[in-house]
């Protein structure tokens, strides 16, 4: 991953003229998949993800847990949706990513609410540049919230990582591609707990502390955004 | 003037003296919401009514269903639930023998009917075996989210009342979120759109006044 | 997967909507030939080489092209390649399965490449870099994303938009970026059979009541160049040259005020 390429300028900025710590700009918006139970579509940079809710039985009966919901994430990716065309159907590093995303929407799901169900969430991502776990999980759980599914917390995701020996918040393409580390990371925001982490590259345990503090600081700024991005279909309401 | 704060999954609620009770859990004894939605507080207890969730099955409850599946004694039903709900033969008003479940209820047909049985893991059992209770053999249905039920028919039924008499229609709202309406063409469609409107604009106050109007104009466009 | 209700149309229903478009009014009303809604927007997916999305009432597709080198087919060296696929997703309707293609999107992708192919939209033969070894490959990809009917219109309409959008990436050769050489402007208009009649741009509902589908392609020279009838049902040849008169209107006023 270690390169010569440039990521940061001289005067302390990133190739797309952020700050270190400064994040792409990130809209979401509900209800766009009609026929689905929740939906919610987000623009986070370039990435344009659309996340899909269904809550049902689950099928085959013998599949079904008696006291608490299956939750079924699906990341999958269009064929325009990178740089080199990508072959429909699922691979290693799709899979990974739908069960990371899975492991996180369970951890929020009030599963015993909804004995014997299967609350699917099908996740696609038209356009990805960088980050697309962390968009899914974030859109994803805004669409589980549409869908009127209990759940404890919506879950926030965020990335950081390393590039041109700086620690920068929400990796771009480059500095994913080109950079020494990558951290996606997903937490909860009422209890700052987190549900998912991975990490890619190297980095110093002091780093790694720098990393998680500058997502941290992120994530009211994100929630504030999914909220909004609920609230819109019913602004009405706030003028009460 | 009830007020109304708004919460998303994960807000504290803010509980008082009152119990509470519907779409909340609890950490070391504060209570935070399980939904987007609004608190609604009674004299005794506080709720979180979610502006969007699932229909769940609960016993009495007159829902309409839609037959999915026969077999050989028993019809599975789509109550517009995560949940299918089933209804045996002999919880019918018929004299129906074993095998021979077509000839009364067929695939897509719907029925107003009552969960007589409903238990922790959301299974259910309906019966057509009470008052008013039967297939519905015309009309159309409609669906509206299921908390929105309770503004569809508003206070002792005013609203749904007044959408029956100004667009001259029959109207069953079933307790999942499914609707029957019936009469001439352009009345069950003035009636359509009249439920829709209740049902997006369900937080509005002065909504049925607003509704009342609404109604007089399009039957004067009629 | 289980049966789902939104694959199950009632029999009140049935009748309520063969009664309203016996008299020449839809559920909707809707005229018999008359299209939902039409929203294209242009250039959805900046990244790749062209792209639609179209919005047909609540039916939602995304078209996208890349555009790579490989080699030509061997029985037709001196022509590039177009590769078209349509994803049926699983979060566009509860009976739609992940995994491989179902028969239906296998249909869907074949209706909708014959279209653009026969009509000769696209001039493969420019897209030759060397004979026999090395040709431009389009992939056309289109993705739907809500399924409320008419997938086949829908998509062809994504597909063509997307088309005639789309860059070759020369400059990867060190020659110029250049436009896609477009020849025509196909149309798919599908025609669905409720009770005596025909209608156009059916919705979910109305293709589950329908008995048979016919899809006619035509382009600008006013020649047929695809016909697909599908799903169990019969037509007459009346009906037939029917509907390839409305094809024939309907594309005409389609290209008039999408391709211009």
């Amino acid at each position: 991953m270690e390169s010569n390429i440039k990521l940061i300028t001289d005067d302390g900025l990133r190739l797309d003229g952020r700050a270190l710590n400064e994040m792409r700009p990130i809209k979401i918006q509900t209800g766009v998949v009609e026929k689905a139970d929740g939906s919610a579509y987000i623009e986070w940079g370039a990435n344009k993800i659309i996340a899909a809710v269904y809550v049902r039985e689950a099928y085959p009966k013998h599949a079904q847990n008696i006291d608490r919901a299956i939750v079924k994430a699906r990341y999958n990716m269009s064929g325009y949706s990178v740089e080199e065309r990508k072959r429909p159907g699922p691979d290693r590093r799709t899979m990974e990513i739908s069960k990371v995303i899975t492991e996180a929407l369970e951890s929020t799901i009030v599963l015993e609410k909804l004995p014997r169900a299967e609350v699917d969430v099908f996740i696609q991502v038209l356009e990805a540049d960088a980050g697309t776990r962390i968009a899914s999980l974030t859109t994803a759980s805004v669409a589980v919230a549409d869908a009127g599914v209990p759940m404890r917390d919506l879950v926030v995701g965020c990335t950081a990582g390393k590039a041109d020996g700086k620690m920068v918040l929400d990796l771009s393409k480059d500095e994913d591609n080109f950079g020494e580390a990558d951290i996606p990371m997903a937490i909860l925001p009422r209890t700052k707990k987190i549900v998912l982490l991975q990490l890619d590259g190297k980095v110093s345990q002091e780093e790694f502390d720098e990393a998680t503090s500058m997502m941290m600081n992120a994530i009211p700024r994100i929630s504030e955004i999914q909220r909004n991005a609920l609230m819109s279909k019913y602004n009405v309401e706030e003028g009460e | 003037m009830e007020t109304k704060q708004i919460v998303y999954p994960g807000d504290k609620v803010d509980v008082d003296d009152l119990k509470p009770r519907n779409g909340m859990y609890e950490n070391n004894s504060e209570y935070f919401s399980e939904y987007f939605g609004v608190v609604q507080k009674s004299e005794k207890f506080i709720d979180i009514a979610p502006f969007n969730s699932p229909y769940l099955p609960r016993a009495n409850d007159k829902i309409i269903g839609k037959i999915m599946d026969i077999g050989a004694t028993m019809w599975t039903v789509d109550i517009n639930s995560p949940y299918y709900s089933l209804l045996h033969m002999n919880d019918t008003p018929w004299h129906v023998s074993s095998g021979d479940l077509g000839r009364y209820l067929n695939i897509g047909d719907y029925i107003y009917a009552k969960i007589s049985v409903s238990n922790e893991i959301k299974e259910s059992w309906l019966t057509l075996r009470d008052n008013g209770l039967k297939k519905l053999e015309i009309g159309r249905i409609i669906s509206v989210k299921p908390p929105k039920v309770p503004r569809v028919i508003g206070k002792g039924g005013n609203m749904i009342n007044l959408i029956k008499n100004e667009t001259d229609t029959r109207v069953i709202v079933g307790q999942n979120g499914f609707i029957w309406i019936d009469g001439d063409v352009d009345n069950v469609s003035n009636a359509i759109t009249a439920i829709k409107i209740v049902e997006k604009e369900a937080h509005i106050i002065g909504l049925t006044d607003r509704m009342s109007e609404y109604l007089k104009k399009l039957k004067g466009e009629n | 997967m289980p049966m789902d209700s939104n694959a199950v149309i009632s029999e009140i229903r049935k009748n309520f909507m063969l009664e309203s478009i016996k008299n020449g009014k839809r559920l909707d009303g809707r005229p018999l030939d008359e299209y939902r809604e039409i929203k294209i927007t242009e250039n959805f997916i900046p990244k790749s080489a062209g792209s639609a999305m179209v919005e047909l009432g609540n039916t939602k597709v995304v078209a996208g092209l890349k555009i790579e080198q490989g080699e030509p087919f061997a029985d037709t060296p001196d022509k590039g390649v177009i590769l078209l696929n349509i994803e049926l997703l699983p979060m566009a309707f509860p009976t739609f399965e992940s995994g491989p293609p179902s028969e239906q999107a296998i249909e869907y992708s074949r209706v909708v490449d014959r279209g653009i192919r026969e009509s000769k939209m696209i001039d493969t033969s420019k897209l030759v870099i060397e004979s026999g070894k090395n040709v431009w490959m389009i992939f056309v990809d289109i993705d739907v994303l809500n399924y409320d009917g008419n997938i086949i219109d829908a998509c062809t309409l994504a597909a063509v938009t997307a088309l005639k959008n789309a860059v070759i990436p020369g400059s990867k050769l060190g020659e110029k970026d250049f436009k896609l050489p477009v020849n025509a402007t196909p149309v798919a208009v599908t025609m669905w059979k409720l009770g005596d009649e025909l209608i156009c741009d059916a919705s979910l509902e109305e293709e589950q009541v329908s008995t048979g589908r016919i899809t006619v392609t035509m382009s600008e020279d006013n020649n047929i160049h695809a016909m697909q009838k599908g799903e169990i049902g019969e037509f007459s040849l009346e009906e037939i040259q029917k509907a390839i008169k409305t094809s024939s209107n309907i594309g005409n006023k389609l290209r008039e005020k999408y391709f211009r």
